[in-house]
């Protein structure tokens, strides 16, 4: 068994085996609703392949990113939540 | 800007780009090689349909030799390694988490990766960009718990817990009971399939697919009735409540309205081909349905691009293996080699058609979405608001649907079904781009 990544979701460390994407991880956290619409509905992924861009989420201080193509890797800050 | 340049560029790294690959590295005619090159927006080669299971603990691993991004063991699924191997041996470049954004010239294009913008020159272009899930809007779809069928199954592949998780898999497709079947091997409770195609109009697929083995090991109700699903046609989600933990999901058929409880909903319905990149290209566009035009050679419209797989109509694996590799000899120069998958290609295209029919979307589909129903996921914009518009632009204008991050990639097909639009205007960039990669 490869070692575990692990990464802090909302302040939160979560450990997922090496290949997961970011939005699994999330996932894995307890999160649900990723983001706010923009009239302030929940919103989490639809589409799984980086198309629909409902999973986007702030990584390492950058906005708007598609975290269903994203591989989680060991250290990483996210946080889920933010308007746009 | 950095910069590269590929005699042969393909433009997505699922089995008709992996194919092409393949066949393009083998050179021309003459045996003369060709630097060549994939560029996928995934972090791993296979596309979705070859997406790797990430491992467990049990099951064969092999090294993810082809991903830059990652080095996980994964396991490749069946069918997927020979080619997977071939393309290992091809020594194509490979370019993962790359996107593209725009082309602003023929013979270059503008993509961006993790590390930012990313200028890419090529000879020939080969797209092979395949299809996505066409979305239908209902009341409750945007709900965090309503999911892509396929799109529940990339994230479920791509380590999202499912066990003991109760999943209504719906909409259209022979997708469908292979999502059921993901699901239910990583230890989700998938409570039924529902599938909006009558028995009726499923029987020719169901008999070819029992007369030619090659195409799918089994038919679509023995698939679910092997995993202990069942198979329900003839019915589609016509609401979602979502109660918090769980939802309540009205399906409707034949019989009359029918509530059942679950945790997921995991709903598209049949495929559409991704047609943005070509239309940018300028490449002719037959129609949704059956995608880029090509000629014999897999060459479109527009001379040095080619296409192949999903976006010349969907049509499954073995469409997409076989034009893959007659454009990527093609592109190549070697026609000879290119024409020996004519006569399989007529077969797949036979097939593809009798796919398209099989599924066709029930009228009932466009009753769906209600005054207050969300039809652009991006800007919230409503059925009611859309529905005395004429055209994709004038609702565009006025309500900014399909002006969002997505670029009505979600909502375009679902207004193309629900009102008739045909929205061709696309403008680059493509996707979001950070500023400054756009001014460099």
């Amino acid at each position: 068994m490869a070692e575990m990544i692990t990464l802090r979701i909302n302040g939160r460390f979560v450990a997922v085996p090496p290949g997961s994407s970011v939005a699994a991880a999330i996932m894995l956290s307890g999160v649900t609703t990723f983001r706010p619409s923009v009239t302030g509905e929940p919103r989490g992924p639809l589409c799984g392949m980086g198309v629909c861009f409902e999973c986007r989420a702030t990584i390492n201080g950058q906005s708007h990113m598609r975290t269903c193509q994203l591989p989680a890797q060991n250290a990483m800050e996210v946080r889920t939540g933010d308007a746009i | 800007m950095r910069s590269e340049s590929f005699d042969i560029l393909i433009i997505g790294a699922g089995p008709a780009g992996i194919a092409a690959a393949c066949a393009a590295s083998h050179g021309n005619e003459s045996g003369k090689g060709l630097r060549v090159a994939v560029v996928d927006d995934n972090a791993n080669a296979g596309g979705q349909i070859w997406r790797t299971q990430i491992a467990e603990s049990k099951g064969a691993t092999v090294r993810n030799f082809w991903s830059t991004a990652t080095k996980a063991p994964l396991r490749i699924p069946p069918g997927a390694k020979k080619w997977l191997e071939r393309f290992q041996w091809s020594r194509t470049r490979t370019l993962t988490s790359t996107a593209i954004v725009a082309a602003p010239e023929p013979g270059l294009l503008l993509a961006q990766d993790l590390t930012g913008p990313l200028q890419l020159n090529y000879g020939r272009l080969i797209l092979a960009i395949g299809a996505r899930e066409r979305f239908l809007p209902f009341p409750g779809w945007t709900s965090p718990r309503v999911f892509g069928a396929g799109g529940l199954q990339a994230l479920v592949k791509s380590g999202l817990p499912i066990v003991g998780k109760r999943v209504i898999v719906a909409g259209s497709g022979p997708l469908l009971p292979a999502v059921a079947a993901t699901l239910k091997k990583q230890g989700g409770q998938v409570v039924l399939i529902a599938e909006q195609a009558d028995a009726e109009r499923l029987a020719p697929f169901v008999m070819n697919v029992a007369a030619s083995p090659g195409k799918l090991l089994q038919s679509l109700r023995m698939k679910a009735s092997l995993i202990g699903v069942p198979y329900r046609t003839g019915s589609w989600p016509v609401a979602v409540i979502d109660r918090g933990e769980t939802l309540r999901v009205t399906l409707q058929s034949s019989a009359g309205p029918r509530e059942v409880d679950c945790d997921y909903l995991a709903c598209g319905f049949f495929l559409v081909p991704n047609l943005e990149l070509p239309a940018l290209l300028g490449c002719d566009i037959q129609s949704t349905e059956k995608g880029v035009m090509t000629d014999a050679f897999q060459q479109t419209t527009v001379s040095n691009i080619f296409a192949a797989g999903e976006i010349t109509g969907i049509g499954g694996l073995d469409k997409s293996l076989i034009e893959g590799q007659i454009a990527g000899h093609a592109a190549a120069d070697n026609q000879p080699a290119a024409k020996h998958f004519f006569r399989a290609r007529g077969r797949a295209h036979r097939f593809a058609a009798m796919l398209r029919q099989s599924f066709t979307m029930r009228d009932e589909l466009k009753q769906l979405a209600r005054e207050h129903t969300i039809v652009c996921r991006c800007e919230d914009v409503t059925y009611g608001q859309l529905n005395s518009f004429q055209t994709a632009r004038e609702a565009k204008l006025q309500t900014r649907c399909g002006m969002g991050p997505c670029q009505g990639r979600i909502c375009g097909p679902a207004c193309e079904f629900l009102f008739g639009w045909k929205d061709d205007s696309i403008r680059p960039p493509m996707f979001p781009v950070p500023l400054e990669n756009l001014v460099s």
